[in-house]
C-alpha cells in the first residue's frame, strides 16, 4: 500500500515540476512563429528598400524566421542590426554581405524636372511621395526613408538622394 | 527686515570648491555701450528656433519683435536696440549641438529709439493668471539660470500640477559666476517684485527664495527689500556654500526637504524654481514693458584685465564684452562660455551674449590634470554624487555601450555637474562620457520613432494595395456577371428583330 502511494506521490510531483518548467519556458522562451517575426521585424530599420532581396522589412523578417534566410542582408541595419538579429534568434554574427548605407540619405525631386508621370509615387513603400497625374511631385522629407525605389522609375532623372543635413 | 532662515533638507554628495567669485564682484555693473553690430540667433531657447519676421534692410527699434516663437517650446526674439537688419545667416554661436547657428544681424544706428507702446501696464494683480503667461511668453521670457525653458511654458505646465511653493533660485553655486549675486544686490526690490507677479501667476501663497551662505550682501539687502515689502508669503533661506546647491533638483531638496523622483519634475512634489533673473526678467517686462533684451553677465578669470558684471544687450559680441573689461591679459587662453564646470568652451570671441550667456569665463592655461587611467573603482564618484548615482557602475556601462544597464542605473538623471571628475583619481572625463551616452540615447529614440513610423506606412500602404486589388476584382466580376445576364436578352432581341424582318 505504502509503495503504491509513495509511487503516485512521486509520479505527481514530477507532473507539477515538469508543468511549471513548461510553463516557465512558455513564457520566457520565443513563442510561435508569428510572434518572433514581429519580433525580428522590430529589429530591422523599416527603410523597406529591399536591397535584401525581399519586397519590404517585414517580408524579410518571414524570410529569416520561417525560411533560414541570412541574416546580414541588411545595409541600412548595419552591424548593429546584425548582431541583435544574432542574439534574438541565437545565430552567428556575421559580416554584412554587401557594402553598408554610410549615413542617412533622403530623396529630392528636383522639381524643375518632373513630368508629373507617378512613376515614382506607386514605387514608394511608405508613400513619401506626393503628386498627381501631370503634376509636379515632391518628397515629405519627414517620412522619407532614403530607400532608392523611386531612383530608378523615374523616366527624366529627375531625382537624386541627400545626406541629412 | 525679515532675517533669512537655515531649516533645510540634506543634499547627498557634493563639493565644496573654491568660489572665485570677488574677483568679479569688486565692481558695480558696467553697462555695455551699443555695439556697431548686434546678432540676434533665432534660437535663445530649448525649443524650435524662432520664425524671422523682418525683412534684410528692414528698420526695427529696440524692443521690436523680430522672430515669433515655433512650437510650444519656443520663445519670441526682440531687437536688442534700434538698426537696420542687415543679414539674417548662420553664425557661430556657443551651444552644446553644433556650432553655427541662424542669426539677424542688425547694424545699429546709435540712436537706440524704442518701439512706442501704446498702454501703459495695468498692475499685474488685476490680470488673470492665464492671460499673465501668455503675455511673459510675449515677453521672450525664458530661465536665466542657463537652461532657457520657456518660462511661461513652465507656469502653465505648472498650472496644471498641485503646487504647495515657488521657489526662487539665487544660490548660482558654480565657480566664478556671480551674475546672480550681483543682481540680487543690485535689484534686490525687482526680485521681490518679480517674486510677487509669479505668485499672482501660479495663485501661490509661499515663496521661498534660497540665496547660497558665500552671498552675504546679496543676502542683506533681499532681507531689506523683503522688509520694505511687507510680504509675509516670501521667505528668505540661505543654503550652504556647496556645489550644486544651485542644480533645480538640489535646491528643492534643500529649501523643502522633499526629493525630486527619478525621472519627475519639481513639479511633481508641488514645487516650481524660478532663476532669480528670470523674476526680474519678468518684473521689466510686466511693469515696464520692456520685453527681454538684456541680461547682465560675468565676464571673469585671470584671462580678463578687470572681471566685472555687466549688462549687456543680447546680441552683442563676447569680444565687444572683452573690451569693456579690460581686454584679454597675457595669460588668456581659453574661452569659455558658462562656469568652469558645465559651460562650453568656444574657440571664437565672436559669438553672441544670448538669453543663456550668465558668464564668460576667460582662463589661462590649466595644468594638465594628468593622462586618463583605468578605473581602480574607488566609488569616490559615488560619494559626491548629488543624485545619488553610481558613476563607476555607469561609466563601465558606457563604455559596453549597454542601453538598458544605463537606463536602470539612473543615467538620465545625472545632472552633468562635474563633481565625479573632479575627484576621479584617475583623471577619467566621466561627465564627458556620460553626456556622449545621453546623445547616443537620443539617436537611439529619433532611429526607433522613424522606423515605427516608416513600418506603418508600409503597412498601410499594402493594406490599401490589397483593398484596391479587391476592389477591381469585385467591379471586373460584377461587370462580368452583367454582361452574362444582358448577353442572352440581347442575343434573343437580335433574333427577334431577324425573325419580324423575315416574315416582312
Amino acid at each position: 500500500m505504502t509503495a503504491i502511494s509513495i509511487a503516485v506521490l512521486t509520479i505527481t510531483a514530477l507532473a507539477l515540476l515538469a508543468g511549471l518548467g513548461l510553463s516557465y519556458a512558455s513564457r520566457k522562451l520565443p513563442a510561435g512563429d508569428g510572434e518572433l517575426v514581429d519580433k525580428v521585424n522590430e529589429l530591422l530599420p523599416q527603410t523597406q528598400c529591399a536591397q535584401c532581396g525581399y519586397p519590404g522589412c517585414r517580408p524579410y523578417a518571414a524570410a529569416i524566421v520561417n525560411d533560414g534566410a541570412a541574416i546580414n542582408l541588411c545595409p541600412p541595419g548595419g552591424d548593429a542590426t546584425i548582431r541583435r538579429l544574432a542574439s534574438l534568434l541565437g545565430r552567428d554574427v556575421q559580416a554584412l554581405a554587401m557594402p553598408a548605407a554610410a549615413e542617412r540619405l533622403i530623396a529630392v525631386v528636383d522639381e524643375d524636372r518632373c513630368i508629373g508621370c507617378m512613376h515614382c509615387r506607386n514605387a514608394c513603400p511608405v508613400d513619401a511621395i506626393v503628386g498627381a497625374q501631370q503634376m509636379m511631385h515632391t518628397i515629405i522629407e519627414s517620412e522619407c526613408t532614403g530607400c532608392e525605389l523611386c531612383v530608378a522609375p523615374c523616366p527624366v532623372d529627375c531625382i537624386s538622394l541627400r545626406r541629412v543635413a | 527686515m525679515s532675517a533669512p532662515t537655515y531649516d533645510l533638507g540634506k543634499l547627498h554628495g557634493g563639493l565644496r570648491l573654491d568660489g572665485k567669485k570677488s574677483q568679479s564682484t569688486a565692481e558695480p555693473i558696467h553697462t555695455i555701450p551699443i555695439p556697431s553690430q548686434l546678432i540676434q540667433p533665432l534660437a535663445q531657447h530649448v525649443g524650435d528656433p524662432a520664425h524671422p519676421i523682418v525683412g534684410i534692410g528692414e528698420r526695427v527699434l529696440k524692443g521690436q519683435l523680430i522672430a515669433e516663437q515655433e512650437g510650444s517650446l519656443g520663445a519670441p526674439v526682440h531687437a536688442s536696440s534700434s538698426g537696420r537688419i542687415v543679414a539674417i545667416e548662420a553664425w557661430p554661436i556657443s551651444r552644446r549641438f553644433g556650432d553655427t547657428a541662424p542669426c539677424v544681424v542688425i547694424e545699429t544706428d546709435g540712436e537706440d529709439r524704442p518701439i512706442e507702446r501704446a498702454e501703459t501696464p495695468p498692475p499685474f494683480d488685476t490680470l488673470p493668471p492665464d492671460f499673465l503667461a501668455d503675455k511673459i511668453l510675449q515677453g521672450g521670457i525664458v530661465g536665466l539660470g542657463g537652461a532657457v525653458f520657456p518660462t511661461s511654458q513652465k507656469l502653465i505646465q505648472a498650472n496644471t500640477c498641485e503646487l504647495d511653493y515657488l521657489i526662487l533660485n539665487g544660490v548660482e553655486c558654480e565657480p566664478y559666476i556671480s551674475c546672480d549675486d550681483v543682481l540680487m544686490r543690485e535689484r534686490a526690490h525687482e526680485v521681490i517684485s518679480g517674486a510677487q507677479v509669479l505668485l499672482h501667476a501660479l495663485s501661490l501663497e509661499v515663496c521661498y527664495i534660497g540665496v547660497e551662505s558665500d552671498k552675504p550682501e546679496a543676502l542683506h539687502n533681499l532681507a531689506d527689500a523683503l522688509g520694505e515689502a511687507d510680504d509675509a508669503r516670501i521667505i528668505l533661506k540661505q543654503v550652504p556654500t556647496i556645489y550644486p546647491s544651485g542644480g533645480e533638483d538640489q535646491l528643492v531638496q534643500l529649501v523643502t526637504n522633499r526629493e525630486v523622483p527619478s525621472g519627475g519634475l519639481p513639479t511633481d512634489i508641488g514645487c516650481l524654481v524660478q532663476n532669480v533673473g528670470t523674476a526680474v526678467a519678468i518684473y521689466d517686462w510686466i511693469h515696464d514693458n520692456e520685453p527681454l533684451i538684456s541680461r547682465i553677465t560675468t565676464i571673469t578669470g585671470d584671462g580678463i584685465a578687470t572681471p566685472m558684471n555687466v549688462k549687456v544687450r543680447l546680441g552683442t559680441t563676447v569680444a565687444d564684452v572683452v573690451n569693456v573689461a579690460g581686454g584679454y591679459t597675457d595669460k588668456a587662453r581659453q574661452l569659455i562660455i558658462g562656469g568652469p564646470m558645465t559651460g562650453k568652451s568656444v574657440t571664437t570671441d565672436r559669438v553672441p551674449v544670448v538669453k543663456a550667456t550668465n558668464c564668460i569665463l576667460v582662463l589661462s592655461e590649466t595644468p594638465s590634470p594628468g593622462p586618463e587611467l583605468s578605473c581602480i573603482r574607488c566609488g569616490d564618484c559615488a560619494a559626491v554624487c548629488p543624485v545619488q548615482l553610481l558613476p563607476q557602475q555607469l561609466f563601465w556601462y558606457a563604455c559596453a555601450d549597454d542601453e538598458k544597464h544605463l537606463r536602470s542605473y539612473g543615467l538620465t538623471d545625472c545632472i552633468e555637474c562635474g563633481c565625479c571628475d573632479l575627484v576621479c583619481p584617475s583623471h577619467i572625463p566621466l561627465t564627458a562620457d556620460f553626456r556622449k551616452a545621453k546623445g547616443r540615447f537620443r539617436e537611439l529614440a529619433d532611429e526607433k520613432a522613424r522606423a515605427e513610423r516608416a513600418r506603418r506606412r508600409f503597412e498601410a500602404r499594402n493594406e490599401r494595395k490589397v483593398l484596391e486589388e479587391q476592389h477591381r476584382l469585385h467591379e471586373l466580376a460584377e461587370q462580368k456577371e452583367k454582361a452574362k445576364l444582358a448577353g442572352p436578352a440581347a442575343i434573343a432581341e437580335i433574333l427577334k428583330r431577324k425573325r419580324g424582318r423575315d416574315k416582312d
